[in-house]
């Protein structure tokens, strides 16, 4: 990790405990604890797609295994939370190693509709086979700890942003080592990495498995959290919002992640005042920053930066 | 065997919109290397323009037809110009396939303003009882979708193989830097590429609205199937989008008949998982072309 | 930049609509209720009704001098079809809006999501969807109720009329969505009591477009009848697919067919479908002396006058559960258990638009099957079975 990115997540970290404290409005929490779900999503797929240059419309579908089974394991099998998210999480990378063997040898489009696939026969199978069918079920437990049970916004705020937190330490570490100096290269040019003697197969595998795992765990968040699952939200629609989020955000940084879901979650919240013009606006939004910010945020706001310090 | 009849027809009804979205994306894709994902709109904007001029403005069958596939046109001509133009000499193909997306959502939003949530139909292009043919039971307006669906195949076949524009946009296809040498102006061809897969959705919208009607959020669904129908026929070769849209129609006919209506689309994607393992290009893509494109 | 200048003169509009209309002749506080529907996403043909049922509402009620001398303020959120965005609503309608009570939202799934909410917010909602583990169990639903009538009754009143047709064995086929799904349960539990064996169980997608293949499944099958359980475009598609097949069978359709559009998509196609009905679709033709009659002439009428459209099945459900608010508030004044417990105890033999409540400590809906009519489709009109 460099130095700017240890002052971010020491800021970030600041930010997160001072945020309750300044607002104790509990709808405001609760989109904060949104955008921390969907930030975890968003990780995992700026590094896919950034670090390792791989595409994925699949997310939903891990998304969808992690909060599924953390719930299954903790209802019908009486695992503690604590087990039951960790056992959805390693569900998850299987599944995504699985996957990920044979998807990853396809390029481009091709893999985007290959993951796009697997996503949506996530999604169907929770439809078919998950309880309660496409209705969906309630009554899961609530996050609990050594006996201890989450109840109010605040701590399942400080809950899911404490994870982002480990998560982002994780993953920067990760980008900075040589794992990450490799994943550039793949980026850049497979063929240049391979020469150099890097296994790609084996790196994108991992890295798939990574974004999976981050998928999962913000599924099983969710799950927790809501107390009530159904198969809507884990569809193709998800997917390609995560997608928005990491591409709004800027693939190149990791921390466009978070500035992107940060972005995508509220603005549905702004525009409420719009009432039904909202889905016009924010379509017009979406198409607006995207042709006028092509980078993505994060990464414009750090060049500006730069050359404003240059100066 | 009547069964089974039954089933193929019905497939090839839902096969005939998939391969008409599927080829619109292999127009664009082959003279932008983008994936439009907008493209399901025009199938949408097809089917409720037509019930607009046809039943809410009177207007004989005709002239509906022509306003209809005129707005379409023009709106994939907006589409064009206003925003894959200016991002296309960056080159940032995902950025671009996003910028279809949002399109995508303001189109839906547009539509929703204008048409409200209501399903729309009219009538079958032609009125009569259904045909029976050998026990399977046809309605006239199912071999109207399937009749025009081949009448469009062969249309751009011409277009493209036998007209000077259509081979300028196979060239531009094949090598862009190599057609704007021989002169071509790629710019033209692109906005002509957007027109051109406009129009082929809204046709597939007013031919299938009589059966299935049509709601301003019809597109996705759509969009995501003809991109399937594309990929597994291989990107960017017409006859492989036409082969893709009617074996997944009927792969999903089938499995509802013989499987189970519940896993019909669960077993379409497993099939086209399975080709694109097997064959990484698609049935008729050829791995070369796979190596020449980034993505 | 000329679309967003018209859209904010639009929201400079709107804002300033509301403010006129906080800003009237009322000295009281107002009260505030949340609601929550779908007004936009896949189940918008039930939250567009139901939006606009409780705008006339508050308009009328507040023309009448609002409850009590305090005006009525019901801030309505648009839960997007969506979960996750119907927690955020109701979040807000809770923390920011301080609302007495929350009536929607539209969907099953939605409302199971805001059960553990409104509980722990201990703040009645009264839900406008039909799923039944919405108010059940009951112990655990305290400040749960719910205005849709049960998906049971509805396939009850199916199963009843079918045994006096001499059916036996049915063929179902459901859409892949909370409200088909709930059918679908229903229809399986609900047919070993009446002796109906279920030959055929078939599905199909919202955005489907051909439904031929499950019918003709359906029909090799054996069954006496076909049974659609779906709203939206899919259950015309599939009568217009039963009509050119001449399957020979009669077709049912869920309690979701109760809408004169679907008459108007499905044309001659319509004739003959068979579906238990809310009396809101009917009205006119009950007889003078129902209770329900009076309550939905004006609703009916009013509605259609002021939107030009019907309000359906669903827009009652918004009616029934803002009048019970109402009701409550104009009894027991702004006291959140209070309403609860009025409601819970005091609305008896109350007239709604969807059947005649009867609400009580082990039941949170208060309706059965009574609530319904068997309706046959004749001449492109409704005609009452007896």
């Amino acid at each position: 990790m460099t130095k700017g990115n240890a002052i971010a997540v020491l800021i970030l970290g600041i930010l997160i405990i001072l945020f309750p404290q300044v607002t104790s409005d509990n709808y405001i929490l609760t989109i904060g604890i949104f955008v921390g779900i969907n930030a975890l999503v968003a990780i995992g797929l700026t590094i896919l797609m950034g670090y390792a240059g791989q595409i994925s419309l699949g997310q939903a579908g891990f998304y969808g295994i992690g909060a599924y089974m953390s719930a299954i394991l903790s209802m019908n099998f009486g695992l503690p939370v604590l087990f039951s998210i960790i056992a959805s999480i390693i569900i998850a990378s299987l599944t995504a190693v699985i996957i990920a063997i044979p998807s990853l040898r396809l390029k481009g489009h091709y893999l985007a509709v290959a993951t796009l696939g697997f996503g949506e026969i996530i999604h169907i199978i929770l439809n078919e086979w998950g309880p309660g069918g496409p209705s969906g079920f309630g009554d899961i437990p609530s996050f609990n700890i050594l006996g201890y049970h989450l109840s109010s916004t605040v701590e399942y705020f400080y809950l899911i942003w404490l994870c982002i937190i480990f998560v982002m330490i994780f993953s920067l570490n990760l980008i900075h080592s040589m794992t990450g100096k490799a994943l550039r290269a793949i980026h850049d040019s497979e063929i240049a990495a391979v020469t150099l003697g890097i296994n790609i197969t084996k790196l994108k595998i991992k890295v798939f498995v990574l974004s999976a795992a981050y998928a999962s765990l913000a599924g099983a968040l969710y799950a927790h959290y809501v107390t009530f699952l159904s198969p809507s939200g884990f569809s193709l629609f998800y997917s390609v919002l995560v997608l928005m989020m990491v591409v709004i955000g800027g693939m190149t940084n990791i921390w466009g992640a978070i500035a992107g879901a940060l972005i995508i979650t509220i603005l549905p919240e702004v525009l409420r005042g719009f009432k039904e013009f909202d889905i016009l606006v924010y379509g017009m939004i979406l198409t607006l920053s995207l042709l006028f910010m092509r980078k993505g945020i994060v990464p414009l706001v750090v060049e500006t930066y730069k050359k404003w310090t240059l100066r | 065997m009547t069964l089974l009849l039954q089933f193929l027809f019905s497939g090839l009804t839902t096969g005939s919109v998939y391969a008409l979205v599927g080829i619109g994306f292999n127009i664009v894709y082959n003279s932008t290397s983008i994936i439009n994902l907008a493209q399901g709109e025009f199938v949408v904007i097809g089917g409720l323009m037509m019930w607009f001029f046809l039943e809410g403005m009177q207007l004989p069958f005709t002239v509906s037809l022509s306003l209809t596939l005129l707005t379409a046109a023009l709106i994939g001509l907006l589409m064009e110009r206003l925003t894959i133009k200016p991002l296309l000499k960056k080159g940032d193909l995902l950025l671009m396939i996003m910028v279809t997306i949002a399109i995508s959502i303001l189109i839906r939003g547009i539509l929703m303003f204008k048409f409200g949530k209501d399903p729309y139909t009219y009538p079958p292009f032609t009125e009569g009882e259904p045909i029976n043919f050998y026990g399977a039971i046809i309605t006239q307006q199912t071999l109207w979708v399937i009749g025009i669906t081949a009448v469009c195949i062969v249309l751009l076949y011409l277009f493209f193989n036998k007209t000077m524009i259509g081979r300028a946009m196979k060239a531009c296809s094949l090598d862009v830097r190599a057609a704007r040498l021989m002169g071509i102006n790629v710019s033209n061809i692109v906005m002509l590429s957007f027109i051109i897969s406009a129009v082929i959705g809204a046709i597939g919208g007013i031919a299938i609205t009589p059966i299935s009607l049509m709601e301003y959020d019809k597109g996705a669904m759509l969009s995501v199937k003809g991109f399937c129908a594309a990929i597994m026929g291989g990107l960017g070769r017409s006859r492989g989008a036409v082969a893709g849209g009617f074996t997944l129609g009927i792969l999903e006919s089938l499995t509802a008949g013989y499987i189970h209506s519940g896993f019909k689309d669960a077993v379409a994607l497993l099939i086209m998982l399975f080709i694109l393992f097997v064959r990484p290009a698609g049935m008729f893509g050829k791995a070369e072309i796979l190596k020449l494109r980034k993505f | 930049m000329r679309k967003i200048g018209r859209l904010l003169l639009f929201l400079l509009i709107f804002t300033a609509l509301i403010f006129f209309s906080s800003t009237n002749s009322f000295c009281k506080e107002p009260y505030n209720i949340g609601a929550i529907f779908s007004v936009t996403g896949p189940a918008s043909f039930l939250g567009e009704p139901e939006k606009n049922t409780v705008l006339m509402l508050v308009e009328q009620i507040n023309k009448a001098g609002g409850i009590n001398g305090h005006p009525l303020k019901v801030i309505i959120e648009d839960s997007k079809s969506d979960e996750t965005q119907a927690v955020l609503a109701a979040k807000k309608l809770l923390e920011k809006d301080k609302v007495l009570a929350i009536i929607g939202p539209s969907t099953t799934g939605e409302s199971m999501a805001l059960v553990p909410i409104m509980t722990q917010a201990q703040t009645l909602l009264i839900s406008a969807a039909a799923g039944a583990n919405i108010t059940q169990p009951v112990k655990e639903r305290y400040w749960i109720f719910k205005t849709a009538q049960y998906d049971t009754s509805a396939v009850e009143a199916i199963y009843t009329y079918m045994k006096k047709q001499g059916i036996n064995k049915v063929g179902i086929i459901t859409i892949t969505t909370g409200f088909g799904d709930a059918g679908r349960k229903a229809l399986i539990e609900m047919a070993p009591k009446f002796g109906i064996s279920i030959v055929a169980d078939e599905r199909y997608g919202p955005k489907d477009t051909d439904m031929t293949t499950q019918l003709v499944k359906i029909k090799s099958a054996g069954a006496q009848a076909v049974i659609n359980w779906s709203v939206g475009p899919g259950q015309v598609i599939v009568t217009k697919n039963w009509h050119a097949l001449k399957m020979g069978i009669p077709l049912y359709q869920s309690h979701g067919w109760g809408s004169k559009k679907n008459l108007e998509l499905a044309g001659k196609a319509a004739e003959g479908v068979i579906a238990p009905l809310g009396r809101l679709v009917v009205w006119e033709k009950l007889p003078d002396k129902h209770p329900q009659k009076p309550i939905l002439k004006k609703y009916v009428t009013e509605y259609e006058a002021r939107y030009k459209s019907e309000p359906g099945t669903f827009g009652g459900h918004a009616y029934d559960a803002l009048m019970m608010v109402v009701e409550a508030l104009k009894n027991v004044g702004p006291d959140k258990k209070k309403i609860r417990d009025y409601i819970e105890t005091k609305i008896k033999k109350w007239p709604g638009t969807g059947g005649i409540f009867n609400m009580s400590p082990n039941d949170h809906c208060g309706l059965d099957m009574t609530a319904f009519e068997m309706v046959i489709v004749k001449n492109g009109d409704w005609e009452i079975l007896k």
